[in-house]
């Protein structure tokens, strides 16, 4: 909080100097670096960042695409929280309140707010792909509304990174990077085990049980940080962590079904 | 993993850091957050601590438990000896005089440990207890963390038999509402406002229950394909909307136990009459 008023635009419009801190640096180290950037009514958090770049750090680098909250390129951190800087409007922030734009910080940083988020890639390869069913054709997948109703909501999901960022899991320990695939490809496992074609099972793929013991399902604590940060609203926890959590307790603790698989086997 | 390590037992990774791990942008501040985020877990935790002091105390007294003809659902089923005599009520005598103890403390470990596990009240407590985190995108302050992945905090995953116990004694804290439409010397007909308090009680008790996760999946989650099973799709649709609002029912349903525990009290130890509506 700044006590001196915010200097008002020359032209006398809604308009006012703002002012920003902005990483700037690499992964050789930088810091957060005042400006101070004219604001217009409506504009968001990325417009100004583009007018920081052309008008006073040229060479500031930024990742973003659609401008339109669909890509999912523009992630970062806004005052400390994980957010899209095309969807954080500047009309939330007092006129007077200094606002502070880093990269994000779960991940390696390449240049100022641009980050290296292949570790996003590496996981969505280590979740097994749908598996066809047998027997039936490509266009020949029929299903019905009601069995793919929940999965439809996964699929809104553009890939924005903000909840494999925010996830306390492995934003405060990198070394559980290797164990957990993070809320993101836990959900695309939820997606798959709820798919009513998936033929996972017939084929010896038991995604229930791979969720805890190959992904990391466990690391999951229920705090629901992914859920608060989705930019699609997606109800990351309730809709596909718990139920994926309950799936595997099907699997692996139900003593009944535990008993039910010691007798077969014999 | 490729690894030359010497081969045995999986070894958790070394801690390396979090949000200050090597190649992270370097920001000192362990987080950034200008917004009040310690609020909702300061609150959190300050209720929780209150609600255990206040139902530890009652469930150790062994006393005022009983104001004919309301129960206090901290003693409901009574199941030993030493219980006061509720006419007809759930007061079982399953344990001998042997027992010394408060009563309680037999059937309060189920719904304690019901909501212990629940989904809802994990969350609570690790951010407000734990600060594991304490809120999002702020750094948790321990150095290592595995979370539900070994013991003790596997067992989390006991929870759904925890909600088969909850659903028992729901049908029994119902029956204990039912009762309070008899008034004290056992005839039918009478209406106080404890009846409204256990009735109120119960009923949160219910919607809390039955907004369970795992009753959620059990009811229906766990099938692949809703469309050969429709009943149970139309109610796994009915209780995911409770489940919606479980956060809400959870504080709403234990504000409420800890109240009637408090109005028996009040009546059964004389502080306070029992206002009769009929
Ligand atoms: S709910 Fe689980 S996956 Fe989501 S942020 Fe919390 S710990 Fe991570
Ligand atoms: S689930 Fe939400 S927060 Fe996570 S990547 Fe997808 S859109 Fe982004
Ligand atoms: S630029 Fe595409 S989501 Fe922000
Ligand atoms: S009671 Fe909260 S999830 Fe089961």
């Amino acid at each position: 909080m700044s006590a001196a008023p915010a200097p008002k635009a020359a032209d006398g419009s809604a308009a006012y100097i703002g002012r920003f801190k902005v990483w700037r640096g690499d992964a050789d180290g930088g810091e957060l670096k005042d400006f101070e950037v004219e604001v217009n009514e409506g504009e968001v958090v990325l417009d100004i960042i583009h007018r920081l770049q052309a008008t006073q750090a040229h060479d500031l680098a930024v990742r973003w695409n659609c401008k339109a909250g669909k890509c999912g390129s523009c992630s970062a951190e806004i005052n400390g929280q994980p957010r899209l800087m095309c969807m954080t409007r500047m009309s939330v922030f007092a006129p007077d309140e200094t606002v502070t734009v880093t990269p994000m910080r779960a991940f390696p940083v390449v240049r100022d707010l641009v980050t290296d988020v292949s570790f996003n890639y590496t996981k969505a390869r280590e979740i097994p792909s749908f598996v066809p069913p047998p027997g039936v054709g490509l266009g020949e997948y029929r299903m019905r509304q009601e069995d793919v109703g929940r999965s439809q909501e996964f699929r809104k999901c553009i890939e924005c990174f903000l909840c494999q960022n925010t996830c306390h899991v492995v934003r405060d320990h990198e070394e559980n990077k290797a164990a957990f695939a993070g809320p993101r490809f836990l959900m695309r496992i939820a997606e798959l085990d709820m798919h009513p074609l998936d033929a996972a099972e017939e084929a010896g793929l038991d995604r229930k049980s791979a969720a805890q013991d190959e992904h990391g399902l466990g690391y999951c604590n229920i705090t629901k940080c992914c859920t608060e940060v989705c930019p699609e609203n997606i109800k990351i926890t309730d809709n596909a962590l718990i139920p994926l959590k309950e799936r595997a307790v099907d699997r692996k603790y139900d003593p009944l079904v535990w008993l039910g698989n010691r007798i077969r086997r014999r | 993993m490729a690894t030359t390590e010497t081969p045995g037992p999986a070894r958790p990774a070394e801690p390396s850091g979090g949000v200050h791990a090597p190649g992270r942008a370097a920001i000192a501040a362990r987080h950034l957050r200008t917004d009040r985020w310690w609020l909702a877990p300061a609150v959190t935790a300050t209720v929780l601590t209150v609600f255990v002091v206040y139902s530890t105390w009652r469930a150790f007294a062994n006393a005022d438990y009983y104001a004919a003809p309301y129960i206090s659902p901290y003693y409901s089923p009574c199941i030993a000896t030493d219980c006061v005599n509720m006419r007809g009520g759930a007061d079982l005598q399953i344990f001998g005089p042997w027992w010394g103890l408060s009563p309680a403390l037999l059937v309060l470990i189920f719904p304690l440990g019901f909501r212990l596990t629940c989904y809802y009240y994990r969350k609570a407590y690790y951010r407000g207890f734990w600060a594991a985190p304490p809120a999002c995108a702020v750094a948790e302050p321990h150095g290592k963390y595995t979370g539900e992945t070994r013991f003790p905090l596997i067992l989390q995953n006991v929870h759904r038999y925890f909600f088969y116990f909850a659903l028992v004694f729901a049908v029994i804290l119902t029956y204990d509402a039912a009762l309070g439409f008899r008034d004290a010397a056992g005839h039918w007909g009478h209406m106080g406002l404890g009846t409204v308090v256990l009735l109120v009680n119960v009923a949160l008790i219910w919607v809390y229950t039955l907004s369970c996760h795992s009753c959620r999946h059990i009811i229906g989650g766990r099938l692949k394909n809703f469309s050969k099973h429709p009943v149970r799709y139309r109610m796994w649709g009915w209780v995911g909307r409770l489940t919606a609002h479980h956060m809400a029912l959870a504080w709403g349903s234990l504000v409420m136990v800890a109240v009637a525990d408090l109005y028996v009290y009040l009546v059964a130890s004389g502080a306070f009459a029992d206002p009769t509506f009929f």
